[in-house]
């Protein structure tokens, strides 16, 4: 018996950037570091950081928006929501609710998904696997992230790497020479500890004891994450590759998540590619967590980096700890007409 | 000892972008061959990966020169 492969592919992309924008130096007023220090150790000149009155699902519906309107797609065709984030508007309900409605998407299921920094790269795998099910046939996946609000802004070893953004696909069926060819998922929640928010789960309810520690922010050890995030984008993306039967030469584009420019030259380095063909947006947005990749991605499509049957590589890792690799052959559908 | 210092300044010109005759036994890392701190993490890395090698934060914390790399790399493997 046949059996039919249903390819998936991401056939439209939206993203959005707060306005404000925060510098190095603006960093340097309030805290003891530099715009040498910050941007020699991470490639980071400056990030954004959303208004007053701004939260995550504000993000993920513009990101949303633009994406179904990239698409070409009504809100209400959606058939799923996945909402990456770390930084959701509050525990529950779940944001990608919060995002349903707003949206006007009246017969989409929704739900949150949490992989730390990895998030968006994990809902793109798993929004994919209902389309080849054919149990869904369109999907919108957002990774949205308010980082400002969870940031310890007195340290300087977490605090000038983050930023706030969104970004948003829509997935659906793709001719079958193009789409999705191979994902990988890792996890290894042994390094769970090295980064973290210690309180305000069940664990360590918020309380004024958690908040004097300083518990209710992002905790992490930078060494131990730096080390595991270089493994960890090296074995991404060779796994894709391996699983896809193909090998480094067949790579034309990478999209690393954006933490730290040092990681993501060194994953250049091992698939032997050469920076022009490698996003790089970690100079002006910092890390996004979940909203990194699609932001990269979005800069590199419009730039025009990314062409029909490319062959395109998206890789990260995060908190958990996790790590997660898509291979997809790029389908332009405005190419195609 | 000689294969292994060859090797080991192999790593150190790619890693660092420094030239091959400035990698001597007495070289500092940081001070004469301008790394950062997470240039030492990476060049640990690439001497675990390239000698098999498990090298704890505590002992590679202790290695400053480009000698005391190649002395380590003699007495663990
Ligand atoms: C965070 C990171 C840049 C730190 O680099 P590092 O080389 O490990 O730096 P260290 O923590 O050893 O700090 C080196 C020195 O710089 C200082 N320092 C740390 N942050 C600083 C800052 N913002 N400005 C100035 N100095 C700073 C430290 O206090 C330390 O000083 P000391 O030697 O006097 O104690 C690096 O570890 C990293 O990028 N890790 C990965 C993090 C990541 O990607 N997280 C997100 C995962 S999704």
């Amino acid at each position: 018996m046949a059996v039919e492969i249903i390819r998936v592919g991401i056939v439209g992309i939206g993203t959005y950037a707060p306005e404000r924008i925060l510098t190095n130096f603006d960093l340097q007023q309030t805290l003891d570091t530099s715009d040498e220090w910050i941007y020699s150790r991470s490639g980071i000149r400056e990030r954004r950081i959303v208004a007053e009155n701004e939260a995550t699902s504000d993000q993920a519906l513009v990101a949303s928006q633009r994406a179904l309107e990239d698409a070409g797609v009504r809100p209400g065709e959606v058939d799923l929501i996945i909402t990456a984030t770390n930084t959701p508007d509050m525990l529950f309900p779940a944001t990608a609710c919060l995002l349903q409605d707003r949206l006007g998407a009246t017969r989409a299921g929704a739900f949150d998904l949490l992989a730390g920094c990895t998030g968006f790269i994990y809902g793109v795998i798993v929004g994919a696997q209902f389309i080849s099910a054919g149990t869904a046939d369109t999907v919108l996946v957002t990774g949205a992230e308010t980082m400002s609000r969870v940031i310890n802004w007195k340290d300087r070893n977490t605090c000038v790497l983050f930023g706030d953004g969104a970004g948003a696909v829509v997935l659906r069926r793709v001719p079958d020479d193009r789409g999705i060819l191979s994902s990988m998922l890792g996890s290894d929640g042994s390094g769970g500890k090295f980064l973290n928010m210690p309180a305000g789960g069940s664990r360590q309810p918020a309380s004024s004891e958690t908040l004097a520690q300083e518990l209710n922010y992002l905790h992490m050890n930078g060494r131990e994450v730096f080390k595991f995030a270089v493994r960890a984008m090296e074995d991404g993306a060779s796994e894709v590759l391996r699983r896809a039967g193909l090998t480094k030469a067949d790579v034309d584009f990478l999209v690393p998540h954006q933490a730290n420019i040092r990681i993501i030259e060194h994953a250049a380095k091992r698939l032997k590619l050469p920076m022009e063909r490698v996003a790089v947006n970690v100079d002006r947005y910092g890390n996004t967590s979940t909203a990194s990749v699609p932001l990269a991605l979005d800069e590199a499509l419009q730039s025009g980096k990314i062409k029909d049957g490319d062959n395109v590589i998206l890789v990260g890792f995060g908190a958990g700890l996790t790590w997660a690799g898509l291979l997809i052959k790029w389908y332009d559908a405005k190419k195609q007409g | 000892m000689a294969d292994i210092f060859e090797k080991i300044k192999d790593i150190i010109v790619e890693q660092l972008g420094v030239e091959p005759e400035d990698v001597k036994p007495e070289a500092s890392f940081v001070d004469d061959l301008g790394a950062d701190s997470l240039d030492i993490v990476e060049l640990v890395m690439a001497l675990e990966e390239t000698f098999d090698l498990q090298i704890p934060d505590e002992d590679a914390e202790k290695i400053h020169k480009v000698g005391e790399a190649v002395q380590y790399v003699i007495d663990h493997q």
